[in-house]
């Protein structure tokens, strides 16, 4: 094919993708560097953005809890999704007959939009009417029916595991994937050697699945980094309980559409844009650091 | 990618791509090739296999109880809320699908998701086909361009979009939303399908020019038809992020009569959060199409899921 028919097959999509992806987020930058009365742009205010996100109520506050907020989120979704995940995968593993049905019911609420399970998890959870709680006090586990979503202390594992719970079937299937790449003649020669199941899993295995953790742990990152729609039907835009589920993107979104202020734009833009360098930079961080490690092990 | 050998050895390999047992979309080296020989025993034995079905249980059984709760009455849900769903009762859904405006909520996600899943495919297609036979070094750069918009987080430029679409008066509207979307699709769509094209041998499409077919005949008649499997797993992927988005319609929507689903949603679930029957009504609505969907093409959901594992 030359060049100018490539070109010709190319040009819908470039056109579609300049100018409602790339141009809107190379100006989306520039917005947070421009000092803004409501919808009209001022002069160029440099770094004055992003110092009243550190410097002016309520961002002082906000900011850092819905940080760490998301942290934790990271963290908690780290540590239950992928144990879980590899754990089930294993397990899967040389199941021919029943991996493929139980690899597809795991993978069901990951179809489930957010707003969905996010309510369909608020009703469950109800104190007053909820199944779960029900089913606790049936059970004699009285005392661990609780309002779950209305207790600050409860309110944000309750969404972290409610996540959980939706994905979990992405890594396994990833997990799955990359347990089929492993040869079998491995784990078989280690097992010659006297090796129990649990060590040739730590010690064979579990080395050779270093890029499929890090390609889930780098995911994983960049969608807790942008949790919004779950976090939303939960708590709404101001994370309730009193702020206990409140994340980076709902103060976005607060910021930008429910403040008020009239320099909205600027701050909100100034946020994203820290977001953005947040996600971008733990992302190419991570990758870099797991590429270095595969060429260590594959010599 | 090496060069893709020629004739029936190429071909061999398209079809095991398309079906590898694990639905893995990138293609297998020889290692990948070992599952069927020396059967090994299954890890932990009949416990693992209880304990994975009672986690299946766990996966599902929310979802059954969303699915059963619709079928009652507010009252009965109150009074009993694990009891079972006899006589069936369809009254929460005709309030929901009626007076809860679900009827338009469903047209509109319909509309939307369909028209920008046409969009993205198609000019994907025609893009990925460009990238993967372009000899020319800008096509690496285009192809770099637009892998970039795999890693970007679009959410985060809502309010660029939320300024053009004001200026090009698409606020309050079903066609920018799609547009946006198609959009959005195009990295994915193209990362996927240039990996497909590149796995055909180029004899085709020389064969097909010497018997003089055009360039884009030589595209539409020989070439897409050979990558179908690769444009229904595009196509079916995409579907499910676009019918379940929630934050573009929430702030690129203003009337109730043009919100989706999932804004529609809100709006019911804040005016009725007591009128619990119906609300499960409405979340049933909004996700039995991707059920339907995940049983007719389980195959290319799978598939989609993995492909980020292809390099």
């Amino acid at each position: 094919m030359n060049r100018r028919t490539g070109l010709l097959f190319v040009t819908p999509a470039l056109a579609l993708f300049g100018v409602f992806v790339l141009y809107p987020m190379v100006t989306s930058f520039s917005y947070a560097f421009y000092g803004w009365a409501g919808t009209a742009r001022q002069g160029f205010v440099g770094l004055e953005n992003f110092t009243a996100l550190f410097t002016r109520a309520p961002f002082t506050t906000d900011l850092p809890r819905a940080l760490w907020h998301n942290v934790l989120f990271f963290v908690g979704t780290m540590l239950v999704q992928n144990t879980i995940g590899l754990t089930v995968a294993f397990l899967l593993h040389r199941r021919a007959r029943t991996r493929r049905a139980l690899q597809t019911l795991y993978a069901m609420p990951y179809l489930v939009s957010p707003i969905v399970i996010g309510y369909l998890w608020t009703l469950l959870l109800s104190p007053t009417f909820g199944p779960v709680n029900t089913l606790l006090t049936k059970v004699g586990l009285e005392s661990w029916a609780l309002p779950w979503l209305g207790d600050p202390d409860t309110a944000l594992w309750v969404v972290i595991l409610v996540s959980v719970w939706q994905w979990i079937g992405f890594p396994v299937l990833l997990y799955g994937a990359a347990l089929g790449g492993v040869p079998d003649e491995l784990t078989e020669a280690a097992r010659v050697d006297g090796a129990s199941n649990g060590q040739a899993f730590r010690r064979v295995v579990l080395p050779l699945l270093v890029p499929a953790i890090g390609t889930v742990s780098v995911l994983t990152f960049i969608f807790a980094m942008e949790a919004f729609a779950l976090p939303y039907a939960f708590g709404g835009s101001t994370g309730n309980p009193a702020g206990s589920t409140d994340f980076l993107s709902l103060l976005f979104y607060r910021t930008a559409f429910d403040s008020g202020s009239t320099d909205a734009i600027g701050t909100s833009s100034a946020l994203a844009t820290l977001l953005f360098l947040l996600i971008f930079g733990g992302a190419f961080g991570a990758t870099a650091v797991l590429r270095r490690h595969e060429k260590g092990i594959t010599g | 990618m090496s060069v893709v050998p020629a004739g029936i050895g190429a071909a061999d390999e398209r079809t095991d791509v398309t079906s590898t047992p694990d639905g893995v979309l990138a293609p297998k080296g020889p290692s990948g090739r070992r599952g069927t020989r020396g059967r090994q025993k299954p890890v932990g034995g009949r416990t693992a296999s209880v304990l994975l079905w009672v986690y299946a249980a766990f996966a599902l059984v929310p979802l059954l109880l969303m699915l059963s709760s619709s079928f009652r009455s507010n009252g009965d849900l109150i009074s009993d809320p694990l009891g079972a769903p006899w006589p069936l009762s369809f009254d929460a859904y005709r309030e929901a699908w009626t007076a809860g405006n679900f009827a338009t909520y469903f047209g509109n996600s319909l509309l939307v998701t369909l028209g920008a899943v046409l969009l993205s495919t198609t000019v994907s297609t025609m893009a990925a086909y460009a990238l993967a036979r372009g000899r020319s070094r800008i096509f690496r750069w285009l192809e770099s361009l637009f892998l970039s918009g795999l890693m970007l987080p679009i959410h985060l430029a809502i309010l660029p979009i939320f300024y053009l679409f004001d200026g090009a008066g698409l606020i309050d509207s079903r066609l920018g939303l799609a547009l946006m979307y198609g959009a959005s699709g195009v990295p994915f769509s193209i990362f996927v399908l240039t990996t497909f094209f590149r796995q055909l041998p180029a004899e085709l499409e020389e064969a097909a020019t010497l018997d003089g077919a055009t360039a884009w005949q030589t595209f539409w008649r020989i070439m897409v038809p050979l990558v179908r499997p690769a444009v229904a797993t595009v196509a079916v992927f995409r579907f499910v992020p676009i019918w379940n988005d929630f934050l573009f319609p929430l702030v690129l929507l203003r009337t109730q009569d043009k919100y989706t689903l999932p804004v529609g949603l809100t709006t019911f679930f804040g005016e009725n959060a007591t009128n619990y029957a119906a609300v499960f009504a409405g979340l049933v609505i909004t996700t039995i199409p991707l059920i339907v969907l995940f049983l007719v093409a389980t195959k290319q959901i799978v598939a989609g899921l993995t492909a980020g594992m292809a390099k």
